[in-house]
């Protein structure tokens, strides 16, 4: 008996060592690539350095110089949330009624899903050149089209008031992406709940309301979060398309946060914009989380299974 | 018996409401179709509008590209923009720069996230809940916030414009790769495991050979998004490079934009080029990858 037992305790320790050890590269690239850059971050945010003078440390002073005598720090943060507010819930509308349309049962849809998710593939600098080149104000192919229909089109990305809206338009072009992912939610949805609402009577309207919409939410959430994250880290746009331009109108946060760390060298002051702008996204992000009892709807079998 | 059963209820069911709306029905479904049809084929026609015109400037010649009114199909296509491109941007550099890095990070990625995901998926040590929780928590961190402190420290080490800084982390292990793994592995009986080990297959026998054979489709989402990320990436060469010729594809078009003035024709044949490695792989996996990615990610 002790010596299964022996064996037993053996056997546990030995899977234990392989555990670990199968885990190493994972723990140890955290460590190095994450948890102890984040930690330096913490620190350096404390400090004054500009890389050619060593890191003296100065307190909150680089947080109360970014809410009290930053206009630019404001400007960025206001550019960006704007642009969350505005392209979030047009990619999830968009994203949403793209899926329903995939979702239709006729012949050859593969092909348009195909074609519908091609914009999601190619990313970053060349969509952004692409764009460019469109929405020229006077010779781009998209205001010489509207020209042949009587609108007079914008400035685009040359116009304060359109340049951020048009880096938003520009982002629905690539909704393909989250439309594959509420088509994967869509056809999730058991097929009998269905054929029992249309034999109770249930229009379309009532289908989609009653049975689509709440099955989706957790797509949607996971959507929501996914997408919320990746439109507080808009870059490229501002660095390829607009230099964070005109007037300041696309002044990016991460773009601010690329000067001051790699043009201006201000590392320390980039550190606190680094870190707080971490901070608003685990914020958002908990507080879309604690919204999420009240509209996503779990099904009890899902639950039950785990 | 049952499956008798269920095919044969709903023909009963539409016999006894069928009389009279059989025609109708019918038209409506066709219609129906139809309208989808063609809403579709606009829509996919809307969405393909940029990249069309993208390939029609690239072909024109140079007066041609701001004609009026825009001419969709070049008079006379200029296939010859495309090796002048390369000639203008060392556009031949900068895929092979933007090649190598693929390859390099597939590799790294490769030989990391199995072993890291059989050990959540499989073993058994103390502490592994919480590690897992981490890996999931590490998904979520924006990678800005580790920037300046991997500058300095790159810096330090002398790596600095040169490809370290963009694939040592990837022998690693990415956190959304490992919990990729992780689910697939789960959903894999553990009755293999427990075969192969009354045969006397050690612990990393069966990953290797029982495991990971049956894992491909997670495999293949890894590569392909370890190539999509790595041709698409910005941000990161563009802080850790510093010199012309090992600028990546995505870097070095945007420097030629930022310090020639452009011409349009060959700028739009070069980043076409710049995409087309994207799409050829697209087009090869596409079958698989609208199918499997939202399903292999989400479920769990």
């Amino acid at each position: 008996m002790s010596t299964l037992s022996r064996t037993l305790a053996s056997r546990t320790r030995r899977e234990a060592l392989e555990g670990y050890l199968s885990i190493s590269p994972w723990l140890i690239g955290f460590l190095l690539f994450t948890l102890g850059p984040i930690l330096a971050t913490v620190y350096l945010g404390f400090t004054q350095w500009t890389i050619t003078q060593p890191a003296t440390w100065v307190g909150l002073d680089n947080y109360t110089r970014m809410f009290t005598r930053d206009p630019l720090f404001w400007q960025a943060l206001k550019v960006t949330s704007l642009y969350v507010l505005l392209s979030l819930p047009l990619k999830l509308i968009c994203g949403l009624a793209l899926s329903l349309l995939l979702n239709l049962k006729v012949r050859g849809m593969h092909v348009y899903r195909t074609i519908f998710y091609i914009p999601a593939v190619i990313s970053g600098v060349a969509v952004s050149l692409m764009w460019i080149w469109l929405l020229q104000p006077d010779t781009g192919v998209v205001n010489t089209l509207l020209d042949l229909v009587g609108i007079q089109g914008p400035g685009w990305f040359w116009d304060p008031q359109w340049a951020l809206p048009s880096v938003a338009l520009m982002s629905v072009w690539s909704v393909g992406g989250s439309a594959v992912i509420y088509l994967a939610g869509l056809q999730n949805i058991p097929p009998h709940l269905y054929e029992a609402a249309e034999i109770d009577g249930a229009g379309s309207l009532a289908r989609f309301w009653r049975i689509t919409l709440p099955l989706l939410t957790p797509t949607l959430f996971f959507q929501l979060v996914v997408e919320m994250i990746d439109s507080f880290r808009v870059f490229t746009q501002a660095f390829v398309i607009t230099q964070g331009g005109p007037l300041k109108a696309t002044y990016f946060y991460l773009y601010y946060f690329y000067q001051e760390a790699f043009q201006n060298f201000n590392m320390g002051y980039a550190s606190a914009l680094a870190l707080f702008l971490m901070i608003v996204i685990l914020v958002a992000t908990l507080l879309v989380n604690a919204t999420s009892r009240h509209w996503v709807y779990y099904e009890a079998e899902t639950e039950g299974a785990r | 018996m049952t499956q008798k059963l269920t095919a044969n209820l709903p023909q009963t069911r539409q016999a006894s409401t069928l009389a009279s709306p059989f025609a109708s029905r019918r038209v409506r479904a066709w219609l129906s179709s139809t309208l989808a049809y063609l809403l579709m084929t606009a829509l996919a026609f809307v969405f393909m509008i940029p990249l069309l015109w993208m390939l029609s400037t690239s072909l024109k010649e140079r007066w041609e590209i701001m004609a009026w009114p825009p001419q969709w199909v070049p008079t006379d296509p200029q296939w010859q923009n495309y090796i002048e491109a390369f000639t203008r941007y060392p556009m031949g550099r900068f895929m092979l720069n933007s090649a190598l890095l693929v390859v390099i990070n597939v590799i790294g990625e490769l030989l990391a996230v199995p072993l890291v995901a059989y050990g959540f998926a499989r073993l058994r040590f103390p502490g592994k809940r919480g590690l897992f929780i981490l890996v999931i928590a590490t998904m979520m961190i924006p990678r800005h916030a580790m920037l300046i402190p991997l500058f300095t420290i790159y810096q330090r080490l002398g790596w600095i414009d040169t490809y370290l800084p963009l694939t040592v982390s990837a022998f690693f292990g990415g956190p959304f790769f490992i919990f990729l793994l992780v689910q697939y592995m789960r959903t894999l009986p553990r009755d293999l495991d427990d075969a192969a080990r009354i045969d006397g297959a050690g612990t990393w026998t069966i990953l290797y050979r029982v495991l990971l054979p049956l894992c491909k489709p997670p495999l293949a989402i890894i590569v392909v998004y370890t190539f999509w990320g790595t041709w698409n990436d910005f941000l990161h060469p563009l802080i850790f490079l510093n010199s012309f010729e090992t600028y990546p594809v995505q870097v070095g078009l945007a420097m030629f934009r930022g310090r020639y003035s452009v011409e349009w024709h060959l700028f739009m044949a070069a980043t076409l080029v710049s995409i087309l490695p994207i799409l050829v792989l697209y087009f090869f996996v596409q079958k698989q990858l609208i199918g499997g990615i939202a399903s292999v990610g989400l479920k769990g």
